[in-house]
This record gives structure tokens, sequence and C-alpha cells, in this order.
């Protein structure tokens, strides 16, 4: 597991791999919003923390159809289901792989980001950890979803109308969890939610992606 | 002789077939009556005018929405355990009539929403779980379009049914965690308190039957053209084969 763990990262950050185009995504996003509501540094502080938790999540989304998609072009995806590994365990290993590579990134970014949409400083604690937390159950959602689209043509576009509707408790609770820090309200409550919903993906989802991956291997 | 035997789709075909017409002059029927008896025969409500005729769609369509999803849900599990073709035919057969039912429940809302809470939308829990309810049927729908290998689109969408389930149910508790709610709460179920008058109660229940109704003629007609597509397909394909390759 840590041998394919290793295997995704470098293939993500080496040439070609896409990697750091989802924080330059998270970057564009950012900077579009201002020209869309206006330079307003009250307005914009406001919704910092909504808008940073979407494009957040609109960037993991974009790299989610390469989890799957380029092992199943070269053929390498059957080999890795008939290693010793179990397939359950190749699933968490891609989403982890995921995550360091897309949401780590995001995470690190996003306070930056933040001074650009005038977020409160006493917010970006609680954006950063809600974001640590969410993260990682976005790349295991994702990782699911792209199980289950992976060899189909057309399928990046169906990959978000499938994975978009199942990012709606996280995105509640993580950009809850950003605003009541930015409003000095104690966020405690959406943060364990948050962390709940995070382990709860960690635990059961791996499953379910490994039953989709049997499927489209069959 | 058990439930399982309908899973002969020729046994299902012969055997439903005959009731659907049946089943859909009851559910008008039915549907008549209650709609009807609703709209002329029961006083207007003291604070709501004639506006609150609108429950007689809004609320079967609202139920039926969402038990459309849970008959989706056992079917989905039906066959992802015991491997009836007939099973994830009619979870495919279902999903459409539960997204329009969702689809009239929320337009039946808007529409009562304009002049009593003077808005189209409000971005009420209730509401906003039915929206995402929407969602998920259209995301279901469009797996079972993309993938062209029955067994293999059977599967997918089922596995996609079952998590499916598990974050609807999440999306529901979290948006109530969101927003404070515009919308009344349950004033049907049996053990409340304040329950509307029985002269709203008694056609309110015939157009819940005439929905239920409608439901199974409806599904059950799908599920039978699915299972007539599937033969064709499959008849096809043996042609194809029987077919001398040329080179």
């Amino acid at each position: 597991m840590r041998a394919l763990l290793a295997r995704d990262l470098r293939l993500a950050v080496r040439a070609g791999g896409g990697f750091g185009l989802g924080l330059a995504f998270f970057l564009i996003v950012v900077v579009l919003v201002p020209f869309g509501v206006g330079p307003e540094a009250a307005i914009l502080a406001r919704i910092a923390p909504g808008i940073l938790w979407v494009a957040a999540l609109l960037a993991a989304l974009l790299s989610l159809d390469r989890i799957f998609a380029l092992d199943h072009e070269d053929g390498s995806l059957p080999l890795l289901a008939t290693a010793p590994l179990p397939l359950e365990m190749l699933a968490l290993a891609k989403a982890a792989a995921h995550w360091l590579t897309t949401g780590l990134p995001l995470v690190v970014a996003a306070p930056v980001l933040g001074v650009l949409l005038h977020l409160p400083g006493q917010a970006m604690p609680w954006l950063l950890v809600s974001l640590a937390l969410g993260t990682p159950a976005l790349s295991l959602i994702g990782t699911f979803g792209a199980a289950l689209t992976v060899g189909l043509r057309r399928g990046g576009l169906l990959l978000s109308l499938i994975v978009l509707p199942l990012y709606v408790p996280v995105l509640i609770f993580g950009a809850e969890a950003a605003r009541r820090g930015a409003e000095g309200v104690p966020a405690q409550t959406p943060l364990l939610l948050l962390a709940g919903i995070g382990l709860g993906c960690a635990a059961l989802l791996p499953f379910a992606t490994a039953a989709a991956l049997r499927v489209t291997l069959r | 002789m058990s439930i399982w035997s309908y899973a002969n789709p020729r046994k299902f075909l012969d055997t439903t077939a005959p009731w659907v017409p049946w089943l859909m002059w009851l559910s008008a029927a039915v549907l008549a009556v209650g709609l009807v008896w609703g709209f002329f025969f029961t006083p207007e409500a003291e604070r709501f005018g004639s506006s609150v005729k609108i429950i007689y769609l809004h609320v079967p369509s609202a139920l039926m929405a969402i038990n459309a999803w849970l008959m989706m849900l056992v079917a989905s599990l039906i066959w992802l355990i015991r491997r009836h073709h007939v099973s994830a035919l009619a979870a495919r057969a279902a999903a459409p009539v539960g997204m329009v039912m969702t689809l009239i429940a929320l337009v039946t809302g808007a529409i009562w929403g304009q002049p009593m809470w003077g808005t189209w939308w409000a971005w009420d829990p209730r509401l906003t779980a039915f929206l995402i309810l929407f969602l998920f049927y259209l995301g279901y729908i469009a797996l079972w379009a993309a993938i062209p290998d029955p067994d293999s689109a059977a599967d997918l969408t089922s596995v996609l049914c079952l998590v499916g389930s598990v974050f609807a149910i999440l999306s529901r508790y979290a948006v109530n965690f969101w927003n404070q709610g515009l919308h009344q709460g349950a004033s049907l179920s049996l053990d409340s308190q304040e329950n509307v008058a029985d002269v709203f109660w008694l056609p309110l229940l015939v157009c819940m039957a005439g929905f239920v109704l409608l439901f199974f003629a409806l599904v059950l007609l799908r599920t039978g053209t699915e299972i007539r597509a599937r033969r064709i397909s499959a008849l096809r394909a043996r042609a194809r084969r029987a077919e001398p390759v040329r080179a």
C-alpha cells in the first residue's frame, strides 16, 4: 500500500501529472469572485468562508477523473486489482494520494487566498481546521464517484453530477464551521460533525469503491 | 409459492401486464374522486383561503417522491443480494417516476409559497432537502443512461443508490442544522397533537391512495417496458451473431 501511495504521488508530481492544476484552479476561482460581486471589503469578508469552501470543493472535483482513468487507460488497473493488496485498501490508497496531491495543497493555500478576500484574522485557524478535516472526506467521496464512472466516455460530466450532491453535507458543515469562526461564535459542533463524516467516509466508502471497481473490471 | 417466483421475467410480465390498465383506471377514478372532493366540496381554510387546496397535489407527490427512493433502495438491495433482473429493472423504472413526483412537490410548493410566504423559493431545510433529492434522482438516472452493459449498469447504480441513500439522510439533517425552517412541521403524522381537521384529511387520504395507485401502475408499466426492451436487445444480439461474418 505504501508503494502504491508512493507511485501515485510520483506520477502526480512529475511532468504531465497535473499536480498544481487544482491549486491554480482554486486561485482563479477565488480571484474571479471579487470581479463578480464587487471589491467592497465588507461584502467579501462576509462571503469569504463560503467562497473558499466552494472553490476548494470544485478544485477537488476537477482532478477526480484522473484517479482511476489513467490507470484504466494504460491497463495497470487490472494488474493492481490482481495484486495481493485488497481492493478496499487500493481505494483507500488512491483516496489518500488524491488528498495529498489536491486537498493538502488547498488547505495550505487557503489562508493566502483568505487574505485576498479580506477574511478576518480570527477565522483563519477555523478555516484551516475545517478544510483539513473536510477535504479527506471530499477525496474519499470523489474516489467512489471516480470508481463508478471509470471507463465511461464523457465520464467527467457524469462524475460531477453524481459527486456534487454527495458533497452537500461536507460543504454545509465545513462552511458553517468557517463562518462561525469568522463571527467569533464557538464552532465546535460543526467541526465535530465534519470529523464524524470524514471518519465515516474513511471507514465505509472504500468498500463501496471496491465494489464498483470489481464491477468495472469484470 | 413465494414472492421470488415473480423474479422470473415471463411470470412477472404475465401476472402484472393485465393489472396495468386496471390500476390505471382505478388510480384515475380515485384521483378524480379525491381531487373533486378536495377542490369543490371542502370549506376554505381560515387563514389560507382557497390556496390550501394545493395540498391535495403537494402532500401526496412529496410522499411518493420519498417512497419511490425507498422502493429503489429495496429493489437495489434485492438485485445486489439475489441477482433478480426484474428487481434491477424495477428500480430503473421507478427513478423517473420518483423524479417527476419530486418536481411536482417542488413546483406545487412554490406555487403555494408565492401568495402565502411571499416568495417562490426559500432555502428552508425541507425545500432544500427535496432539491437535493431531485439532484440524486438526476445523477442516478444519468448513470443508468451512461453505462452500455446492462448488468454493470444495474450493479453500479445499485451501489450508488445505497451510498446515495445514506448521504440523502445525512443531507436532510445537515440542512436542518444549516438553516431554520419556514415550512410547517409534519401536520399529518399519527402521533402529532395538531393534525389537520377531518374535512381536509379525508379527501387528502383519498388523493394519497390515488397517487400510490398511480405510482404502482406507472412502475409496473415501465418495468414491463424495460423487460421487453431487454428482450429485444437480446434477440438483436442473437440475430447479429447468427449472421455470417463478411470479410
